[in-house]
């Protein structure tokens, strides 16, 4: 096989894997926008708190040790354990789904019936102050994130030595795969399967969608609006937790973990911002479309980083054919 | 609307007016934001050791010496309202910590006699003191740093790298386009191949760049990152099995920070450094005694001997040299930004002077004069060591390529002067 | 008792339809003019002057033109940043005399620009800019337009940073503000008088706001806010929504250039692209105008002081007054303006401005309010 094809190939492939990344985190911002037309900016700085209150409860952290130490002179950092991985992220969900209740509870609930972009200032103004919250809770220092499911099964890390030494045996050329990619799209499989098995099989979910729907019939028929909302916002929650983990394997926990909502918009544009596949599609179609401009046009003709402005220009060239996105609802105007 | 503004500037007025009549050595520190994991250590570091000063020798000669901090949160709007309010509190030398921060304050601090530090980073030509008159970048710049690299592939290849291949993964921004300039005459010089990889800022995903030095199968990488960038290219190295050995990363991107998320796989990852890393200095345990189980530590106190701790030591230690030289020259305690930028620029800093203050060889040796506000641009080479959790030096401070700096630095600010109509004083 | 209409009596149309029309109104708004004008400018230092009150003329020079293109015509935009970006660079080139080169020869170069001129200038490219981004909104509505606007938001600062001709091929990337003066006062550069620039702005910012109040409750305005109310019922009733559109975005991005060669002539005096214009900047703009209040002149003005100001506040009173450490005080600041944002909403979802309006009907009626 030509060098150049095997590249070519080996990009694409990783850029599908990229895709998977910005998909779990889009994923986030559909569920919210389809269940309460909330298009929830804050849903990165949401992976970065789920990120980091995990990090936090797992190194036996005290919660805004920094605030209490400077307002009663004490010295307290560390509870002195250390929480197994499991337990920690179990416990991270409750505080995910305890923030979910509180933004329902303290805002939203306030502003039924609000128009879009005034619930989107809302997410705003969320966005800061759980930024501000999350930097006093757990203090703005990269804390590295090791997630181990049981003694030295820890999400892994590194290249895929058997697709490498495989492949290379079949075209004479190696793959490279990273490891943690993989995870992640068998995360994201399972997190997909588990979110349209639960919208379509359990009552809540059934609820759920009914609000998706129309909120109004929703209401008239005994649903209630509020727990779905929470409900909503607490999945919403686990997501931005598991793009937290998966995005804070890499790089360590830190305040540009709340950056990844900005690769997560062109995919939301493309994907449509009501569909779940439409997530993972235009996840995919963006990953490797990126990808593949930045490895044949941009590096070599434009002087490269052309990525970010690649996935939008991408995006932008797909709404001007399809103004709703690849799979959102066909917008009907009607005088 | 105009009523509420007038009452929060005078809010803001008597806030900014001037209450000590200490030496003012402000700190702008970022310890929020993007850079925080970077900011803190160095404003840790610069604080204690002021703080040790006051504690052990009474202040600087006799007179205290106070650091207001100022957070910036890396953001020139910031830095700009940082500035303008320490300025009024005289100032004796700023640290504006951000390349941004410094090209916007470099006219002004001329205008307002403040003389400006910026060590390891900002305006590379600055050490044309003739144009710039106010801005110090000794020990080493960028250019020093690029020229740094290459002089140790050199080294470690026996003086010979013609035919090999260099990558440079760069921060997309004046900051990381700094050493590509003088990698390119270097590289004629020597006759390597130089790859330049840009990244976007952040950087959180750089696949396709850790693809293409798949690709290219350079032999050695050199990075110019910052931030969250740091800690991803590392691990995007260790996933594509680059051998870290031959990955040098600038000062910036050579911390603790950098390297721990990684974990094992960064073990071996070499950066360039002007200064010593590691704690075993006797200043460290004057630190520990007089600062930290004192309880007057400017951070949680766990920061002491990691690498930008140890900057933020050496920044403060030049300032303070700097400033009893400056009292010294004047005869008096009370010096002026004005005494002080004198001092700057006959600043000799030796090992006999370091060893005195219980800092042998913590950086290298340099005199600093009105044509060279640089130093003398001595780099040296530190490598992690990640089952010790330290960095160690493993080649000592070099000097650099001045026959290929020299005239570019020449040529930059001779086009700054051109710009503003400055004359160059020698 | 305040904002009493007895005895205010319009014989005219233009006295019916003017800005102000209760007395009191009007009254005060010339006093504002007048210390803003004539006070300020003989008490402002260097603090004031850059720390608070040139990026707030400067913002709400940028709000008021964001707020014609979201607030009047409806088109959500998220490219602020980039359209800044092109106001300075624009400003810049014409600054130091534009440079065209063909074929890797210099054809000519342009004079040196006035930096009044200059400053036109680089709102006149930004609009050129503006209207070339502003094409896709025909086809896109909607947050997908948000979206979209994020593409000239990447691409331009990406441009800015890669063309080197754009920063006269300096080895830093960065661009830097020379020493240019109007009547020779100096304007730009590091010698400036404080009262000197912030006149400067302020002239703009005047000029800006006045504009803009007239154009939107003119033909155009109508127009737009046709548009954004529905563009369909619009269209049927004779609104040519492509011209309605394209003119919003081309006086938008006039405005918001204009603002971005002031922030980088006249405020900082030397910026660096990416981060100087950035995403983040777009975002600030952006909330500047919904916690103010779309479609509203005033809450462009109130929206900006609230995120310029606030932080400044919130930072004097934490680290200098109460001595706290700067990185928690940092922290608690974003708490404080998040908690703020969320509880505006929450009391007055349409912004500062309608509050305003509320607080000016009650005051109307005190202090017999029935």
């Amino acid at each position: 096989m030509p060098e150049q094809l095997a590249f070519t190939i080996e990009v694409f492939l990783n850029g599908l894997m990229a895709g998977v990344l910005y998909a779990l985190v889009a994923l986030g911002f559909v569920l919210i926008y389809k269940a309460s037309g909330i298009f929830n900016y804050a849903q990165g700085v949401m992976a970065l708190f789920a990120a980091m209150t995990l990090v936090g409860i797992q190194n036996g952290q005290v919660p805004f040790s920094h605030l209490i130490n400077a307002i009663f002179g004490t010295e307290i950092h560390h509870f002195g354990w250390h929480v197994h991985s499991v337990l920690a992220i179990a416990f991270t969900v409750v505080v995910m789904i305890i923030l979910a209740w509180a933004v329902q509870r303290f805002v939203f609930r306030h502003l039924v019936g609000q128009e879009p972009i005034i619930l989107f200032m809302a997410t705003i103004g969320l966005a800061y102050f759980l930024e501000g919250v999350a930097d006093l809770m757990w203090g703005s220092e990269i804390k590295a994130l090791d997630v181990c499911m049981s003694e030295g099964n820890c999400l892994p890390q590194g290249m895929n030595g058997w697709i490498d030494q495989t492949t290379f045996d079949v075209f004479g050329y190696g793959f490279f795969i990273d490891n943690l990619d993989i995870v992640a799209s068998i995360v994201a499989a399972l997190l997909v399967a588990g979110l349209v098995m639960f919208a379509q099989y359990t009552k809540q979910g059934r609820a759920m969608r009914a609000v998706a729907d129309d909120h109004q019939a929703a209401l008239s028929v005994g649903v209630s609006l509020n727990f779905i909302w929470i409900l909503v916002w607490s999945l919403a929650g686990f997501v931005a937790l598991v793009a937290g983990i998966m995005w804070g394997a890499k790089s360590g926990v830190q305040f540009s973990l709340s950056l990844i909502a900005l690769k997560a918009l062109p995919v939301l544009m493309l994907g449509g911002f009501t569909s779940i596949p439409g997530a993972i599609v235009g996840g995919l179609i963006i990953g490797v479309g990126e990808k593949l401009f930045e490895f044949l046009i941009g590096a070599p003709f434009l002087g490269g980083a052309t990525e970010n402005w690649f996935a939008y220009m991408l995006a932008l060239l797909f709404l001007v054919f399809r103004p709703q996105g690849l799979f959102g609802e066909k917008i009907i105007e009607r005088v | 609307m105009k009523m509420k503004l007038a009452t929060w500037a005078t809010a803001a007025m008597m806030a900014a007016s001037p209450v000590m009549a200490d030496l003012v050595f402000p700190s702008m520190s970022y310890r929020t934001g993007p850079f925080a994991a970077g900011g803190i250590p160095f404003a840790d570091g610069y604080a204690d050791y002021f703080t040790l000063l006051n504690e052990r020798d009474g202040g600087i000669g006799g007179v205290k010496v106070s650091v207001p901090e100022c957070e910036t949160a890396y953001n020139t709007e910031k830095g700009v309202e940082c500035y303008e309010s320490l300025k009024s509190q005289n100032p004796l030398v700023l640290q504006p910590l951000s390349t941004g921060i410094t090209y916007q304050i470099i006219p002004k601090s001329i205008v307002d006699d403040i003389p400006v530090h910026t060590m390891g980073y900002g305006r590379t030509s600055a050490k044309n003191g003739g144009v710039f008159s106010h801005i110090f970048n000794y020990p080493a710049n960028y250019w020093d740093g690029a020229s740094g690299v290459v002089n140790y592939l050199l080294e470690i290849n026996n003086g010979d790298i013609s035919g090999k291949k260099i990558a440079l993964v760069y921060h997309n921004s004046a900051y990381g386009k700094e050493p590509i300039r003088t990698l390119e005459a270097l590289a004629e010089k020597h006759g390597f191949e130089l790859v330049t990889l840009a990244v976007d800022h952040p950087g959180q995903e750089q696949k396709s760049q850790w693809l293409q030095i798949r690709r290219e199968r350079p032999d050695y990488v050199t990075m110019w990152g910052w931030g969250i960038m740091n800690q991803v290219a590392i691990q995007e190295a260790a996933n594509i099995r680059f051998p870290m050995e031959n990955f040098i990363g600038v000062w910036w991107a050579g911390a603790q920070h950098d390297v721990l998320p990684a974990g094992e796989a960064a073990d071996g990852y070499k950066a360039i450094t002007f200064h010593a890393v590691g704690d075993d200095y006797p200043v460290f345990d004057d630190i520990q005694k007089y600062v930290v189980d004192a309880g007057k530590a400017a951070g949680a106190g766990d920061q002491v001997g990691t690498v930008l701790y140890n900057r933020g030591v050496y920044a403060a230690m030049l300032a303070a040299e700097a400033a009893k030289d400056a009292q010294a020259a004047t005869g008096n305690a009370e010096i002026t930004g004005g005494d002080m930028r004198d001092a700057m620029e006959k600043l000799t800093i030796t090992e006999e002077r370091m060893a005195a203050l219980g800092m042998p060889n913590f950086g290298p040796e340099f005199s600093v004069s009105c044509e060279n506000h640089g130093g003398n641009g001595l780099v040296g080479v530190a490598q992690w060591d990640a089952s010790a959790q330290e960095w160690n030096l493993i080649s000592d401070f070099k000097q650099s390529d001045q026959d290929v700096i020299t005239p570019l630095i020449a040529e930059d600010s001779a086009a700054f002067a051109a710009e503003n109509n400055i004359e160059p004083r020698c | 008792m305040f904002y009493r209409e007895a005895g205010d009596f319009s014989t005219t149309y233009a006295e019916d339809q003017q800005t102000f029309p209760i007395k009191f109104d009007r009254y005060r708004y010339y006093v504002v003019l007048f210390i803003a004008i004539v006070v300020v400018p003989f008490v402002i230092n260097d603090y004031w002057a850059n720390s608070l009150l040139l990026p707030f003329l400067i913002y709400a020079i940028a709000a008021i033109g964001l707020n014609i293109l979201v607030g009047y015509c409806g088109q959500v935009s998220l490219g602020t940043g980039g359209f800044m970006a092109v106001g300075a660079y624009a400003c810049y080139k014409f600054m130091t005399g534009v440079d065209i080169w063909w074929g890797g020869e210099l054809l000519f170069r342009l004079p040196e620009f006035n930096i009044f001129f200059s400053v036109i200038m680089g709102g006149v490219m930004t609009a050129l800019v503006g209207v070339l981004f502003g094409l896709p909104s025909l086809r896109i509505k909607g947050f997908y337009l948000a979206v979209a606007t994020l593409a000239a938001q990447f691409f331009l600062v990406w441009l800015f940073n890669r063309v080197s001709w754009f920063y006269n091929y300096s080895a830093s990337g960065q661009i830097n503000a020379p020493e240019r003066d109007l009547f020779g006062v100096l304007i730009t550069g590091p010698s400036t008088e404080p009262w000197a620039t912030y006149l400067f702005c302020l002239f703009f910012t005047i000029v800006c706001a006045v504009v803009a109040r007239n154009l939107t409750r003119g033909a155009s305005g109508r127009k737009w806010m046709a548009i954004r109310d529905m563009d369909i019922a619009a269209e049927i009733i004779g609104v040519n929504p492509l011209r309605a559109k394209l003119t919003a975005f081309a006086v938008s991005s006039f405005f918001v250039g204009i603002s971005g060669a002031l922030f980088f002539a006249v405020y900082l005096g030397a910026v660096e692209v990416g981060e100087a214009f950035g995403i983040t900047k777009s975002f600030l703009v952006l909330f500047m105008i919904i916690i103010g209040g779309l479609g509203s002149i005033f809450g462009s003005f109130a929206g900006a002081a609230f995120l310029v100001l606030l932080p400044v506040v919130l930072k004097v009173v934490g680290v200098d007054w109460l001595g706290w450490p700067t990185d928690i005080v940092a922290h608690l600041q974003l708490v404080i303006v998040g908690g703020l944002i969320v509880m505006f909403l929450i009391l007055e979802p349409h912004g500062l401005a309608q509050l305003w309006r509320v607080a000016k009907e009650k005051l109307r009626l005190w202090p017999f309010p029935h």
